[in-house]
């Protein structure tokens, strides 16, 4: 009787250290990027919103050499108030030629496209799924104009911010504006966010807006939310972008560069600012970077360049401060004297960000993870951070509401 | 609009009520239920004087649908006097006169129509102080 109790103790002790092996990934699912897609971004009148998505797909799927998908998560945000369309998950599959498979849409609001591609990462990592597709997908242009802000504003609480007339822009003046109060700044701290975005966007013929941006434009352009300028706030526009990740020994089979997603997590906060017990300070963001460093096991020291959410200059100074870049209150002086250009200190917004590539809400965050592959294999063309090794990808939902982070290696 | 949407919400859109904490005594506004700081159950209703002030502010010019008509118009962050902020637009002040600090009261105001013949929903506004102590 004795024997074999202390062989039951001794079964359980080993379940629990295989069950500790297990989560600390010893045995858990390495995944690896094999292809990625994307369509530009802007105004596609001619372009349904299935087309966009399968546009996307098509391209991925060509630059993985494959058909084999076995799950789709669609990201979007929007389609059911400005396309009439639910049901994204079958319709995308259907109409991408991979009819019968598994899909589903995410939704995180403008988080949407990093949390579909979370979705992917936590179904291979299960084992159950070995391919997966994440494409994010928004048609901005069926609708125009105070529908689209207010179908934006969703993103909101609706019933104490958005039934308030407040708008994504307007939330992110009211941030804007307190930043400025608190530490001294003035409106014109903030264009370096805006002429970076923009000088990056030019060499990218897939932006939305290739015009450079001078310093002295951005603090004259009209008020969208005073102080919010529309050289301040991201452009939305029509999109698609796609990713397809699969275990990384079979990744090392199928393609010669497979990136890999060294860290994936995602955090949450409250939606509306007044709910915050600091309101400059992105608590999800902070959260999911830092789980996504401590997993890919780096400092933000080590990261080569920063894809984050710049949909409003604030954001982009708010994000470099959660994200471990820059002290509190100082993530604005990164966008002076090229801190945050091709070159410096850490590179952000390299193919030009929300705000000159485009923001097309629930499509911008596999967007990013497309630009920061590009930049890890080498082929982001004028667009290059030299050298880049090690990239991380940030996707806002709402004010940060949701902050889906992504870290990514390139196989050595 | 939804009638029952607004309906249920009409304690705190008329008389800004809120829930106060039993553990820590923190107050809520809008009422959640689970107590912000410390999570302990927070159901104990409060209701706020209404008064604060400007924490932040904006005008919006770029309108979303049902208040297109209304652009430009100025909303802020308010700072209650009990201690929670609170999202609201401002009312009977030139936007070039509002400013971080500036003590405000609480007043009911329209906030939105439905069209010509559609439902009118009534809420909290937010006024400059000096100017409530002046008109009563």
């Amino acid at each position: 009787m004795i024997e074999a109790g202390l062989l039951i103790i001794n079964l359980q002790s080993l379940i629990i250290s295989l069950q500790s092996l297990i989560i600390n990934g010893f045995i858990m699912t390495n995944v690896s990027i094999i292809g990625i897609g994307q369509t530009e971004v802007k105004e596609m009148w001619d372009t349904s919103i299935r087309h966009l998505a399968w546009y996307a797909i098509e391209a991925a799927l060509d630059d993985a050499h494959t058909t084999d998908v076995d799950a789709i998560f669609v990201g979007n945000m929007l389609a059911e108030s400005l396309s009439n369309q639910n049901h994204l998950g079958a319709l995308v599959a259907d109409f991408a030629g991979l009819r019968g498979i598994e899909a589903v849409t995410v939704e995180a609001a403008n988080a949407s496209g990093g949390a579909a591609l979370r979705q992917a990462v936590l179904a291979v990592k299960s084992g159950l799924v070995e391919t997966a597709l994440a494409v994010g997908v928004e048609k901005m242009t069926d609708e125009t104009g105070p529908k689209v802000t207010a179908a934006a504003a969703t993103s909101l609480d609706a019933d104490y911010e958005a039934m308030h007339g407040l708008t994504l822009a307007g939330a992110g003046a009211l941030l804007m504006r307190r930043y400025m109060h608190e530490y001294g700044r003035q409106v014109a701290d903030f264009a370096g966010f805006s002429v970076n975005a923009h000088s990056n966007g030019a060499d990218n013929p897939q932006a939305m807006f290739r015009n450079r941006l001078k310093a002295e434009r951005f603090t004259a352009a009209p008020l969208v939310a005073d102080p919010v300028t529309l050289f301040d706030a991201a452009p939305l526009g029509d999109g698609a972008a796609a990713v397809i990740v699969t275990s990384h020994d079979r990744a090392l089979d199928m393609v010669p560069q497979p990136v890999r997603i060294a860290g994936s997590a995602m955090a949450t906060d409250t939606l509306a600012l007044h709910d915050r017990k600091e309101a400059l300070w992105l608590a999800a963001a902070e959260k999911s970077a830092q789980r996504a460093l401590a997993q890919a096991g780096v400092t933000p020291d080590e990261v080569d360049l920063f894809e984050l959410h710049d949909s409003f200059t604030i954001i982009a100074a708010l994000s470099l401060e959660a994200a471990g870049f820059a002290e509190r209150g100082q993530g604005w002086r990164l966008a002076q004297n090229g801190g945050i250009g091709r070159n410096g200190r850490i590179p952000i917004s390299t193919f030009g960000g929300l705000k000159a590539r485009g923001n097309p809400l629930g499509a911008t965050g596999v967007y990013q993870i497309v630009e920061v592959v590009r930049q890890l294999r080498g082929e982001a063309g004028p667009c290059q951070v030299e050298g880049a090794k090690i990239g991380m990808a940030q996707n806002l939902g709402g004010m940060g509401g949701t902050a889906v982070t992504h870290i990514l290696k390139a196989s050595k | 609009m939804e009638v029952s949407r607004h309906w249920r919400l009409q304690e705190q859109r008329y008389k800004l009520v809120g829930e106060t904490c039993d553990s820590c005594g923190v107050k809520l506004f809008p009422p959640r239920d689970v107590c912000l700081e410390c999570e302990a159950p927070a159901k104990e209703l409060f209701t706020f004087t209404g008064l604060g002030e400007i924490f932040s502010y904006t005008t919006i010019y770029d309108a979303p649908a049902g208040f297109e008509h209304h652009a430009p118009y100025t909303i802020a962050l308010v700072k209650l006097d009990e201690g929670p902020l609170v999202t609201a637009q401002l009312t009977d002040v030139e936007k070039e006169d509002v400013a971080i600090g500036m003590p405000v009261e609480m007043v009911t105001r329209k906030l939105r129509t439905d069209g010509e013949e559609g439902m009118i929903v009534y809420g909290y506004k937010f006024r400059p102080l000096s100017l409530a102590q002046t008109v009563n």
